[in-house]
């Protein structure tokens, strides 16, 4: 961890001991004692980190998935795939930075990857619109996914994005159609699909890439109707609640799964992925790997059949006075 | 994906107004509140399309005494205990009281002009007719059933509010849920019609409203996928006359035909005609 650059309020004990403990090991001789020390120091760091990140609140959780040295799509397809070949274009407008797409090898296995990207420099930041896609981006993504079916290709989508892009050209370019269709033709394409929530879900503009056979998210990422921000801003009338939006919208991998909204919870490593991502790469490599395995000893028919129903269950209701 | 509110308040929101005389918010001129009703809730000055509730949009729309009504036993519930200003199951309830419907869709099957049809409609009086999970169960059993007994399926929707964030990912997922739906009904070469009324916004305007094999607007409605606001403020730049409008998804491609309300149950069934549905 670069203590140069401590990121979150809430991580400052851990940052705190770190720099205690750096101090130390910066002397020119370490007598025993002080070992002991260094010793001590980093297991109560360990401690203070599972402690914290045992518990971060939801609204802790938003900063940790959007913080800016957590991995994005563009990460994981260096340390998670053997090789990637984007394939650009939506052959009707333009190319979408926002959301790439193309071939990729994970353990020899031969996938399509589609996957939003929010870029690390401001120019790549904004060249992307900060992970907002645009119409051309959800229908180059469906393009390819059919690509993908065609040829037997399973497809991956890496989810993270504040939401789609709300802006001028979107709306006159059909963002609602753009989005409704991806839902509509990867609730039947004849291909296995698994969508993993990586940082943001940001409502529709995730969901336009996240219907599929599996859907997983990583441990801090949230996966939300609305940003907390925005749900503030409509229902508190101020952006100063998103604390409380965050908490009232059950969006964290504690709650999903429970609400049938999410099959999978894929662990981060100690104190977040951003914290070691080659370890979260490792650990997302090995999901992907197996799910792979498992999703193609399914007959094509009895996928699509469990992923109608999966999507088909969702919702709680009362049906004759019964949830 | 709820989008903001404010954006539906310079069109009208309050439907017919009542009382005698009122004033249309389409050409300020003050009219008779019973000659907008006698013409489907249409100024007689200038053909502004009023607000319309369900019940009102079923009446209009089938043959008279020929709605059977389903799956109206569902009921919302509060899944997240979900709190605000005010707690979800108040809101709830209050919106039941204020508007007498159980939530914001009805379905069910009846006949237009003797064609027998699979008919759901949003209301956008209840709780923005935002799609919660009862919505998007009530309209995911209508496309089922439809496909089933080969019914066409109509689509009126009103939506100010998309998905509905009292319910989180819920809501989100109903969005995925009815598209699902919707693409099996095509699987089996049934017929969808979309009509998209003032307004159709978020999540619902990203999901089944936008999947019809036919897609209607009534005229001068707002129908998008951010609201207005939310644009405004990411771009920071004014937007430009009749964004958003239905005219202008007819402009972009979004839409096939522009229908005043006085049209509709005719252009209906000309599709299902066509379609020999
Ligand atoms: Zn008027």
């Amino acid at each position: 961890m670069d203590t140069m650059h401590p990121g979150l309020a809430f991580e400052q004990p851990i940052y705190d001991l770190i720099v205690a403990r750096q101090e130390l090991e910066k002397l020119p001789e370490i007598p025993a004692t002080v070992e002991d020390e260094i010793r001590r120091l980093r297991r109560e760091e360990a401690e203070i980190t599972k402690r914290i990140y045992g518990n971060l609140t939801p609204w802790q959780t938003v900063q940790v998935a959007r913080h800016k040295n957590r991995p994005h799509t563009s990460d994981y397809l260096s340390l998670v795939c053997e090789e990637f070949v984007e394939l650009h274009g939506d052959r009707r407008f333009g190319d979408d930075r926002a959301l790439i797409t193309g071939f990729a090898k994970i353990d020899n296995a031969k996938i399509l990857i589609v996957g939003h990207q929010k870029g690390k420099t401001y120019k790549e930041r904004s060249a992307c619109f900060f992970g907002c896609a645009h119409p051309e981006g959800y229908r180059k993504a469906l393009a390819k996914m059919k690509f993908a079916a065609k040829f037997g290709m399973p497809v991956v989508c890496l989810i993270d994005t504040p939401g789609a892009y709300p802006g001028v050209g979107a709306e006159e370019r059909g963002q609602s159609q753009a989005i409704a269709e991806n839902m509509y033709e990867m609730s039947r394409l004849r291909t296995p699909i698994i969508c993993v929530v990586i940082g943001e879900g940001g409502s529709g503009g995730a969901l336009g890439i996240g219907v599929g056979d599996n859907i997983a998210m990583l441990q801090h990422a949230y996966y939300s109707v609305i940003s907390p921000e925005g749900c503030a801003g409509i229902l508190w009338k101020s952006h100063e609640f998103a604390e409380q939006a965050a908490t009232a919208l059950r969006f964290t991998s504690k709650d999903l799964p429970g609400l049938g909204v999410v099959d999978d919870v894929i662990e981060e490593p100690l104190g977040g992925a951003h914290r070691d991502q080659h370890q979260m790469a490792t650990r997302l490599k090995a999901y992907l790997s197996k799910s792979l395995r498992q999703l193609r000893e399914k007959p094509l028919d009895e996928l699509l059949e469990a992923r109608y129903q999966k999507f088909r269950r969702m919702g709680v209701f009362l049906d004759n006075g019964k949830a | 994906m709820a989008s903001d509110q404010a954006k539906a308040t310079k069109r009208s929101k309050r439907g017919v107004p009542e009382g005698l005389w009122q004033r249309c918010p389409g050409c300020k001129r003050v009219i008779f509140g019973k000659e907008a009703e006698k013409r489907l809730g249409v100024c007689p000055e200038c053909g502004h399309h009023f607000y319309l509730s369900a019940k009102d949009r079923i009446n209009q729309l089938l043959d008279s005494g020929t709605f059977t009504e389903w799956d109206a036993h569902l009921r919302p519930t509060d899944p997240l205990e979900f709190r605000d200003k005010k707690a979800y199951v108040d809101r709830l309830q209050a919106e039941q009281k204020r508007t007498g419907l159980s939530d914001a869709a009805i379905t069910g099957s009846g006949m237009i002009r003797a064609r027998r049809v699979a008919i759901g409609v949003t209301d956008s009086a209840f709780i923005m007719g935002s799609m919660g999970s009862v919505v998007g169960e009530r309209l995911a059993r209508l496309v089922e059933r439809a496909t089933k007994d080969d019914l066409p399926v109509i689509i009126v929707s009103g939506s100010g509010g998309g998905a509905r964030m009292h319910e989180g990912m819920l809501s989100l997922m109903q969005m995925a849920k009815v598209s699902a739906a919707l693409a099996r009904h095509d699987q089996h070469g049934g017929l969808f019609i979309s009509v998209q009324t003032n307004p159709t916004m978020g999540g619902v305007a990203a999901s089944f409203a936008a999947l019809g094999d036919v897609v209607f607007a009534e005229p001068e409605a707002l129908i998008g996928f951010a609201g207005p606001r939310t644009i405004e403020a990411t771009i920071r730049v004014e937007l430009p006359k009749g964004f958003q409008t239905s005219e202008f998804q007819l402009e972009h491609g979004f839409v096939d035909r522009i229908v005043p309300r006085n049209k509709l149950k005719s252009e209906i069934a000309r599709v299902i005609d066509y379609c020999g549905k």
